[in-house]
């Protein structure tokens, strides 16, 4: 109860409630400014990365689009560009491989005698376990035998193996709660296996595989160390980009770059919180 | 049911006539069946293109390969002639040694292997590369047959003489070595026998305790910041509760390059942080970042949600009638807290805490971005031994390290928490 304050509180407990709301208000802030500071010092006219006086005069000549422009090419640099259509090109194709394969083995691990099933769901799980630099050396190794080292399908494949564990969490965890009667149901009023699976299953957890394709989408969007080993040159993503910008000299296009992608990460967490509690909605009235 | 027409001699019968048991049993294999079957595809997938891969590299660990053949393949008859000599004896090999060698050599000069096992021993023993590669055109003018073949490659250099030489060279006369362990593990062969490195040159030991000390420091912070936080979410009403959650997947969701940046300009010395510092009325700035301070700050921040959330969920079940029947019955605060509510929450700070620890193991961005020189993790150890120095060998003996200590991490984490157990905001 030391979170909530009650009208006969003694001073003591009091102080203890300020004391514990004004720790966990810092704790928030730390979580949160280093994400949202990079917004404005992304108009930062000048070549900087802290706050110029003229930004904290809010003088309009501190501010400008100058690193934005510098992303879209204007100065005639075109990689960020291009590495951003890299990851937009092979983050949707990872996603539908893990989404597609991700989902039946959910399906299948749901069902009620399942063989192995511990051990299966350890195995399907263990890509987010293992550390990405022994995924990626041996994807590296195994795709230069077979003449996938450095291509476009390479990289897909493997991030599409590094999205699945999300995959599999968020659609069991949508299946679990998923009321079997209603399949049965449909099948006893003479739908095949495959309109119930349409008509009835998926409809009720599309909202779990959704939210699970956003998580594989942006494992791949965010993912560097595979690509750093297992791409080439003409892989290039946005995080490899930055990776290698933060790596030698940074520049601060970096801070438009970071922009953009929290941009992106709202929305995308906006709509897996609505998707959330869609899907509450929808098991809150299927019967339990 | 004993007078019914579905038994037969006391077997229970189904609609059709074959034995209910069997009946049941045969719908269950087909049960069975069906969900293997949905389950198959990805299994594959994931098989072909994860875990053979890996398990590949960490063949490398102990293949001993030069580039792509197998050394006593390079050097039939160096390794047949060697058994014979005995390093122990303290004197160079015999003649006929080195006659195989001149062999050999010109073999693997003809397919420009002779450099690349220069390179390969001298992981091993430096200086034998630069030997290897001296000697590769002055060898292969030696006559095979020819007598006197030693003098000929002491002519040569005359650390062709040197019995570590040799020792090293029989050392890796098999298919298969456990040398790259022994480097990941610090020991190396003398003619001793196998010992230890001196203490000061016991560096993969050293990496290994300092990852794994981070890696704990960084869960304990973790854990003492996420604490609190997930509390007063759990104890929030809802709707506010709901709003504050964001504050804690935003960041979850924020790729990791930019958390990564954004703690890099922050903290770097001319960055916002120690320009507020100085603006405080401080005199000297903070050196905040490549090292160890950095590396703990960041990550402490990126993996801080994968603590919050494991910790809220189980939080949320604890009924918080419990602190008021504790208090009711004549508790402190802090007797309620640890007696009480505490014990409850330790599922949570397991889960959380595992959580944490397996992945902070692993990291390799953050480390390799803010770490400097003494933050840096095994990960990027491993990484520079297979990009820039090319050791294939021992990058898949520390990778196979790394591994082993996850994957028994992994293993507490399933019988404590439950792999299926693992939440995603």
């Amino acid at each position: 109860m030391a979170t909530t304050l009650q009208p006969y509180a003694t001073t003591g407990q009091r102080i203890w409630f300020y004391t514990f709301r004004v720790l966990c208000g810092l704790i928030f802030f730390y979580l949160i400014f280093p994400i949202l500071v990079v917004i404005p010092l992304s108009f930062n006219s000048q070549d900087f990365f802290t706050f110029t006086p003229e930004m904290l005069r809010l003088d309009p000549d501190g501010f400008s689009l100058k690193h934005y422009r510098d992303f879209f090419g204007e100065n005639g640099d075109y990689s960020w560009l291009q590495a951003f259509g890299n990851s937009i090109k092979i983050a949707p194709l990872a996603t539908l491989i893990s989404v597609g394969l991700g989902t039946l083995a959910a399906i299948g691990l749901t069902q009620p005698h399942v063989p192995f099933k511990r051990q299966i769901t350890a195995l399907l799980i263990s890509p987010m376990i293992v550390p990405l630099i022994i995924t990626s050396a041996g994807m590296f190794f195994f795709y230069a035998n077979i003449g996938l080292q450095g291509t476009f399908l390479g990289v897909v494949l493997a991030h599409a193996a590094l999205g699945i564990p999300f995959v599999i969490i968020t659609v069991t965890a949508t299946l679990s709660g998923f009321d079997t009667s209603l399949t049965r149901a449909a099948a006893n009023m003479g739908a095949d296996p495959l309109t119930t699976f349409f008509r009835v299953q998926m409809p009720l957890i599309l909202p779990g595989v959704i939210s699970g394709g956003l998580f594989a989408f942006i494992t791949s969007f965010d993912e560097v160390v595979v690509v750093l080993l297992v791409g080439s040159a003409g892989q290039k993503t946005l995080p490899w980009q930055m990776f290698i910008g933060l790596r030698e000299q940074i520049s601060p296009t970096i801070l438009a770059v970071a922009t953009i992608l929290v941009a992106v990460s709202i929305g995308l967490l906006t709509t897996v919180e609505m998707l959330r509690r869609r899907s509450e909605r929808l098991r809150g009235m299927s019967p339990s | 049911m004993a007078q019914d027409d579905r038994t037969a001699g006391g077997v229970m019968l189904a609609a059709d006539g074959t034995p209910l048991k069997k009946s049941l049993d045969r719908a269950l294999r087909a049960q069975k069946i069906r969900a293997l079957a949905l389950i198959a595809p990805l299994l594959i997938f994931i098989l072909v293109s994860f875990v053979f891969p890996i398990g590949e590299m960490l063949l490398r660990s102990v293949q001993n390969t030069v580039g792509t053949d197998y050394i006593p393949d390079v050097l039939p008859n160096v390794v047949v002639e060697l058994e014979e000599w005995d390093p122990a004896s303290g004197e160079a090999p015999p003649e006929a040694v080195y006659r195989a060698m001149a062999i050999d050599f010109a073999i693997a000069f003809d397919n420009k292997l002779h450099t690349q096992l220069g390179r390969r021993f001298n992981y091993e023993n430096p200086g034998m590369s630069s030997l290897f590669r001296k000697s590769g055109r002055p060898v292969t003018k030696l006559d095979p047959e020819g007598g006197n073949l030693k003098e000929a490659f002491l002519d040569i250099d005359k650390d062709w003489g040197r019995v570590d030489y040799w020792a090293t060279i029989k050392a890796n006369s098999g298919r298969y070595t456990i040398n790259y362990f022994l480097a990941a593990f610090d020991a190396e062969r003398t003619l001793d026998g196998i010992q230890l490195k001196s203490p000061d040159q016991r560096v993969y030991q050293k990496l290994l305790l300092r990852t794994l000390g981070l890696s704990l420091v960084i869960t304990l912070c973790t854990l003492a910041l996420g604490y609190p936080v997930a509390w007063l979410l759990a104890d929030l009403p809802s709707r506010t509760s709901n709003l504050l959650l964001i504050l804690v997947l935003l960041p979850f969701w924020t790729s990791l390059l930019v958390r990564t940046s954004a703690w890099k300009i922050l903290l770097q010395e001319q960055g916002v942080i120690n320009d507020i510092w100085i603006w405080l009325g401080f005199q000297d700035r903070l050196s905040l970042i490549n090292n160890q301070l950095g590396v703990i700050i960041a990550m402490t921040h990126i993996l801080l949600p994968f603590m919050v959330l494991p910790l809220y969920s189980v939080m949320k079940t604890i009924p918080p009638s419990y602190l008021r029947a504790a208090k009711s019955l004549g508790a402190t605060n802090t007797v309620a807290f640890l007696r009480v509510y505490f014990p409850q929450t330790t599922p949570g700070i397991g889960a959380g805490g595992l959580l944490v620890f397996i992945l902070a193991v692993g990291y390799f961005i953050t480390p390799e971005l803010v770490g400097g020189a003494d933050g840096t993790f095994i990960s990027n150890r491993i990484y520079y031994q297979f990009s820039a120095s090319g050791n294939w060998g021992l990058a898949a003996a520390l990778g196979t390290v790394m591994l082993l200590v996850v994957l028994v991490l992994y293993y507490i984490y399933d019988k404590l928490v439950g792999v299926d157990n693992v939440k995603l905001g």
